[in-house]
């Protein structure tokens, strides 16, 4: 049952870790338990059997999308009084509650339907082949590298110096 | 009690929930950029989760967490460059301060 200790580990580190996400008062600690929650998601991509997801979770979410996010609390740091809440905080704490509440109850009472198929190991081979083939998603992945084009012109146009 | 899809799902919810308090709540724009991370990672979970459990031999759900972080990605490219921006004229990143657009 090591995938069973695995997934209970993985989810105790992950749950902390976005806790204290939201609940540190450092916003810099705050993007490293982000770091941690990462990899912890990561890990259990790896317990799912999702070999290839789990690496590009390291790499894009651990390695590029938390070193933006640290670089930005950096630019911005002279500003920062912790991370306080608005006044909101609650009835967005009941709303959420009731909602936590209502998806654990339709998550525990649906009967899914459960394969009892072994699921693909390594998964790189048919992902490229479900990615890349004439009858698979080939047109999203068109329309992703336009929609990541798009994104890359836009930051570097927003973020631009505008006196020159 | 061995570990099955609702395990998965219910971890994703808990995630989830967690973001959201966090995104509605918090008043340093990074810190709901980061929430809003959070949030997608718990979708990614739940994703992959029914895509090894229901259909194992598809990887549908797999191919559909690899679209979510492409647009993840340029989500907080394009939002880290318009809080960049508005800290570069309202030197504050407050969100509560940033209202220029509120009626």
């Amino acid at each position: 049952m090591g995938l069973d200790a695995a997934f209970w580990i993985m989810a105790v580190i992950g749950v902390v870790a976005a806790l204290s996400v939201v609940f540190l008062r450092n916003v810099f600690r705050a993007a490293l338990a982000l770091v941690l929650c990462f990899i912890t998601v990561a890990g259990l991509y790896i317990t799912l059997s999702a070999d290839f997801l789990a690496a590009v979770q390291i790499l894009v979410y651990v390695g590029a999308i938390s070193v933006l996010i640290i670089l930005a609390i950096m630019m911005t740091r002279d500003v920062q009084q912790g991370s306080p809440s608005n006044k909101m905080k609650f009835p967005v704490f009941v709303i959420v509650a009731v909602l936590l509440g209502i998806m654990i109850y339709t998550v525990t009472t649906t009967p899914w339907a459960i394969s009892d198929e072994a699921p693909l190991t390594p998964t790189t081979v048919p992902l490229a082949q479900n990615l890349f083939s004439e009858s698979g998603f080939i047109l999203p992945v068109e329309i992703a590298a336009m929609l990541l084009l798009a994104a890359i012109l836009g930051a570097i146009v927003i973020a631009r110096e505008k006196d020159k | 009690m061995t570990v099955g899809l609702e395990h998965y799902l219910v971890l994703s919810a808990v995630l989830f929930c967690i973001g959201l308090y966090g995104a509605l709540t918090k008043r340093n724009a990074v810190i709901v950029l980061i929430c809003v991370e959070l949030m997608l990672n718990a979708v990614n979970i739940s994703l992959v989760a029914f895509s090894s459990y229901v259909v194992p031999v598809l990887l549908t759900g797999q191919v559909f967490a690899i679209f979510v972080m492409v647009v993840a990605a340029a989500e907080v490219a394009v939002g880290l460059a318009i809080i960049l921006a508005i800290y570069r004229g309202l030197t504050d990143i407050d969100i509560n301060n940033i209202n220029l657009m509120k009626w």
